[in-house]
């Protein structure tokens, strides 16, 4: 395959002590043999056997020596690419691996775009889609477990999973057509019923997928976490304490959070998108209206949301609104302000919640200072914080993490797909198998939903990287006796 | 002695299903036409199986009648059985099947070329394809300029049409007995492969099979499952007249095989040349020797067996389902295993045949050579199987090389337009290893493409072209203004809820309506149909049978 030969600087950006400037390509050893002299300054990188490793410098082009470096040569096809492969090892700090780069680029070589090395080991056959999309995922892995899983992708677990699904699917499409093509042979007789079943057993097989997937996002980009209560009932202060540093203005005025706020923050190792909202009250203040509608519309986007409470006041009008909002979230209300005279209890929270759903809500307790409310279709807990004292949050931290890794979502042995397309995939083929249910129950003929099978065949197809092409023919006449 | 030179447009290699249709377009094109045969006995000749059409084959006759070809008015002319398999299912795979007089398809074929303007049938093996160097833009390599006979006659000419089936190099196997001939023992033709691969022409080697056909007297049919044709016979070709087809049908017969056959064939498996290794070409596996199947199928206790007749005035019978390659004595008693063959008696023993071939992707989608410009081809040289496959190729390769000549743009049909242009896109793009079948699951808009429809999709192209009359073409245009005219008014007819209508709905079946729907909407409800609705649809005008069945597939299938 003839390609251009890429370059890019394959060590993070910072002042660590080594770098690596990867070059890749047909030329690739050709452009940094005119770069790079050993220490009888001779030009002879292209004499070197493959898989070596070698002491010089780096020239610029009127005999400046650049920097020291190591340089190895991995020659196709036993490079991650499959292709020539050269890896420049310099001295890092970010103005000299620039250096060097540009370097290279004069010589000859164009500049990566993100994900193109892996796009390369893809298209050279190196790797499969899910496992160059899992490598692109660890490129961007927020934290651990999102590192985790997409491990886990690169060992394949989706591929066998979507593998699998799709050699159940072929096998029904093969069975339909072998059948149209051969109807004095193979009998169409009473198999609806038959796939109803099967059906109902993929289907749920998909959703299942589509859940981890619906994870995997969270995993991957954080979790979307809103901040939701009224004025200066210390959601500031909240998130300053967990982000461990000033972000949000914090004043005793109420309503100084006027805008929304967002930052990413590590909580023990799971990636939260905090967003701060505006306190929410009935106000009349044009500047501060607004920022109680967003935070009203950003709630409803919300994968977890954090309602702050001052245990200090008594519940008004305003916190009913906010109860509205939080229906159907995952929700932590924090009981804040403990060190404080209390004066509304968790028994008062419920008898609001009560009045406001209009539907009976109790408590049970998940250990001495975290109860669960049931009564909602999603988890809802109430803890006791204090953000002044610091009080309760490591409580909240752990009760984070359980809700997310071990508790109310899959998280521990399950698939995660970790990837927008890998989901509109799943989707599709999600909506294809759809099809074949309605197309069941409306009675209508097989050739007709076999259209919607392959269809879903092919969606999972996209996932794992692979296409069509004469799977069906093949399967038809391995798996069903066709004759004349 | 001086050789004869003789001056045609258009020299046809073959007299198959492929040829014949090639060389009827070239000639109804007004080419001048020669088309050769090893034997003018072999016209139109069904080596293998009495049918024409099945599952995406009956799709493939109909459109090579609606774009001008002669299958299908053939086999309306000379069938015994008719069919329409698959009728439970949607109406996209509804397939025609008929069983052939073989005898009488090859006569009446023969006939149809022998009265044929502007062709000449003719007995000679062509030996030789001569072709010169040529240059033009774009374009560096060879051109044809005529062909040579055995005899030592050249025709010159400005195309060539290869059909040549499974003549090249044709060798015959039953056991042990190995005969360099071609089908039927018909004489093969031995010096072709040579001439093309002078020419950069990469040859294959392909195989194909076919069972044992018994004395009629010998088969005991109490013991078999009777197979009757469909009550009322639909013909094949647009231009039949439905009523011409309504006649006294044959039936054929099923039973089947059982463990014993299985033991025997195991037990003489090291006697088959394809498990002995003998036979180099590669099968097809959609139509499996019996062996096969035993070997494959190792689980299936029982295969099926059709004895289907070869004619009227024969007594020959097909044995469908058992082709096999086995030594005659094996054959015997294997079949002989089968209830009501215990005491059959074989008149044509089964045997396999390998023969010369290429791989298409040598061929453009006009079926012309890639390198060497004027020579086309079809069939099974095209490493294709199929009287239906090889039709359709001839007649489009038939039609190109006429463009070609004529200096107009090849015909190439989408895979959106026909099974035609599936059946060509797939043979000049994709690898096929095994002689290629038609399938209806190889048809991605296979909803669109109905056999049904087969005139109001191509009947245009065939005009054009000029093999389709303007008479044809008119009366082809008038029902699609049926057909749209009447889903028109279907739509715009409201039917309210007034009592009587909602009486009729209950009487059906239906769900009464909460508002007014139009005539069209209520047929998109399985239980009703256009002809069951003539109750509430006082405005109706009478319509011919196909487009009302147009007009109902085209509204369900919105639905």
């Amino acid at each position: 395959m003839k390609t251009d030969t890429i370059a890019a600087i394959a060590t993070a950006m910072s002042d660590s002590g080594i770098g690596i400037i990867r070059v890749s390509g047909n030329e690739a050893v050709e452009i940094v043999n005119k770069v790079y002299q050993n220490v009888r300054h001779e030009n002879i990188l292209k004499k070197y056997k493959s898989h070596t490793i070698h002491y010089g410098f780096i020239v610029e082009e009127d005999g400046t020596v650049l920097d020291e470096v190591m340089i190895s040569v991995m020659k196709a096809p036993r490079s991650y690419t499959m292709e020539d492969t050269v890896e420049i090892n310099c001295h890092g700090g970010v103005l000299m691996m620039q250096k060097i780069l540009s370097l290279v680029m004069k010589a000859g070589a164009r500049i990566a775009e993100p994900g193109e090395f892996t796009k390369r080991a893809f298209l050279n056959g190196r790797i499969d889609l899910s496992k160059a999309e899992a490598v692109m995922d660890i490129i961007h892995a927020k934290n651990e477990f999102a590192l985790k899983s997409s491990v886990k992708q690169l060992k394949g677990s989706v591929y066998e999973k979507i593998k699998n699904l799709r050699e159940e699917i072929l096998f029904e499409i093969a069975f339909i057509e072998s059948a149209l093509d051969d109807p004095e042979h193979i009998s169409l007789d009473g198999y609806s019923e038959k796939l109803s079943d099967k059906l109902e057993n993929i289907i749920m097989k998909l959703d299942k997928l589509l859940y981890s997937a619906d994870n995997g996002k969270m995993l991957k980009e954080g979790i979307n976490t809103v901040i939701l209560g009224k004025p200066n009932v210390g959601k500031s202060s909240l998130l300053n304490l967990l982000a461990g540093k000033e972000r949000a203005i914090v004043t005793d005025v109420a309503g100084t959070t006027r805008d929304i706020l967002e930052e990413t923050i590590i909580l023990d190792q799971i990636a939260l998108n905090m967003i701060d909202t505006a306190g929410i009250r009935n106000t009349e203040d044009v500047v501060e209206k607004i920022g109680v509608e967003k935070a009203r519309n950003i709630s409803k986007e919300a994968d977890l949301i954090l309602y702050v409470i001052d245990g200090s006041a008594v519940l008004d009008e305003s916190d009913e609104d906010i109860i509205r909002m939080i229906s159907g979230k995952n929700t932590i209300i924090l009981l804040n302000k403990s060190d404080l005279q209390e004066v509304t209890d968790i028994q008062s929270v419920i008898d609001v919640m009560r009045k406001v759903m209009k539907y009976d809500v109790t408590v049970s307790s998940k250990d001495d200072s975290c109860y669960k409310i049931e009564g909602f279709d999603y988890p809802v807990y109430i803890i006791k914080t204090s953000t002044k004292k610091e009080d309760g949050m490591e409580l909240l931290t752990t009760l984070i993490k359980d809700m997310f890794f071990h508790g109310e979502l899959i998280y521990n042995d399950e698939v995660y797909i970790t990837n927008a397309r890998h989901q509109e995939a799943l989707y599709d083929a999600r909506q294809s198998m759809e099809e074949v249910r309605k197309s069941l129950e409306m009675n209508m003929p097989e050739d007709f939903y076999s259209i919607d099978l392959m269809n879903a065949y092919t969606s999972l197809g996209f996932i794992i990287g692979e296409e069509v092409g004469d799977d069906l023919v093949n399967e038809i006449f391995s798996k069903f006796c066709m004759g004349k | 002695m001086p050789n004869i030179r003789e001056k045609v447009d258009v020299c046809v290699v073959g007299a198959g299903h492929a040829g014949c249709e090639a060389a009827l377009a070239c000639a109804r094109l007004g080419l001048e036409t020669v088309i050769f045969t090893v034997s003018i006995d072999s016209v139109a000749l069904m080596p293998c199986n009495p049918n024409i059409g099945g599952t995406s084959k009956g799709h493939l006759v109909r459109e090579i009648d609606a774009l001008g070809g002669e299958m299908g008015k053939n086999i309306d002319k000379t069938f015994i059985q008719s069919k329409m398999l698959n009728q439970s299912k949607g109406p996209a795979v509804h397939s025609l099947r008929a069983q052939a007089d073989k005898a009488d398809y090859s006569r009446a074929m023969r006939k149809v070329l022998e009265n044929q303007e502007h062709l000449t049938l003719k007995q000679a093996e062509v030996c030789e394809i001569l072709a010169k160097d040529y240059k033009e833009k774009d374009f560096v390599g060879k051109k044809i300029i005529g062909i040579k006979t055995f005899t030592g006659t050249v025709y010159e000419c400005q195309a060539v049409i290869l059909c040549t089936g499974t003549y090249l190099k044709a060798r015959c196997l039953c056991g042990e007995a190995i005969t360099y001939t071609g089908p039927n023992g018909l004489q093969p033709a031995n010096h072709l492969t040579d001439s093309l691969k002078e020419l950069g022409v990469e040859m294959r080697r392909f195989k194909t099979g076919t069972p044992a056909r018994m004395d009629k007297r010998s088969i005991d049919f109490s013991k078999m499952e009777e197979q009757f044709g469909d009550e009322r016979v639909i013909p094949f070709s647009f231009t039949t007249n439905p009523e011409d087809v309504q006649i006294d049908q044959v039936s054929c017969w099923l039973t089947y095989t059982n463990e014993k056959t299985h033991d025997i064939i195991r037990n003489n498996l090291d006697r088959s040349p394809i498990y002995a290794g003998i036979i180099e070409g590669t099968g097809p596996r959609y139509c499996p020797s019996i062996e096969d199947k035993v070997v494959k199928f190792a689980d299936k206790e029982r295969h099926q067996v059709f004895i289907e007749p070869e004619g009227l005035h024969t007594n020959e019978m097909y044995v469908g389902g058992m082709s096999s390659s086995l030594p005659e004595d094996v054959q015997l008693a294997m079949y002989r295993t089968v209830p009501g063959l215990e005491h059959c008696k074989i008149v044509r023993n089964a045997y396999a045949i390998e023969y010369d071939c290429i791989d298409s992707r040598q061929l453009y989608p006009s079926l012309e050579f890639k390198s060497i410009k004027g020579l086309f081809s079809g069939g099974q040289f095209n490493g294709s199987s199929g009287y239906e496959e090889a039709a359709a190729q001839g007649l489009i390769a038939g039609i190109n090389a006429s463009m070609s000549i004529q200096g107009k743009e090849p015909i190439i049909l989408d895979r959106s337009q026909a099974y035609i242009g599936v059946l060509i896109d797939d043979l000049v793009t994709k690898e096929n290893k095994e002689p290629y079948r038609m399938m209806t699951s190889r048809a991605e808009y296979r909803l669109l493409l109905r056999q049904d429809n087969a005139d109001l999709r191509l009947r245009q192209i065939g005009y054009e072209v000029g093999l389709v009359s303007e008479d044809l073409y008119q009366s082809c245009l008038f029902k699609k203004k049926q057909i749209d005219q009447e889903i028109e008014r279907l739509k715009n007819t409201v039917v309210g809820a007034a009592k009587e209508n909602q009486d009729f709905l209950i009487s059906h079946g239906s769900t009464p309506l909460k508002t007014a729907a139009n005539l069209a909407e209520l047929m998109c409800r399985p239980e009703l149909s256009y002809e069951i609705l003539s109750a509430i649809d006082p405005l109706r005008k009478a319509l011919p049978n196909d487009v009302i069945e147009q007009v109902e597939i085209e509204i369900k299938y919105e639905g």
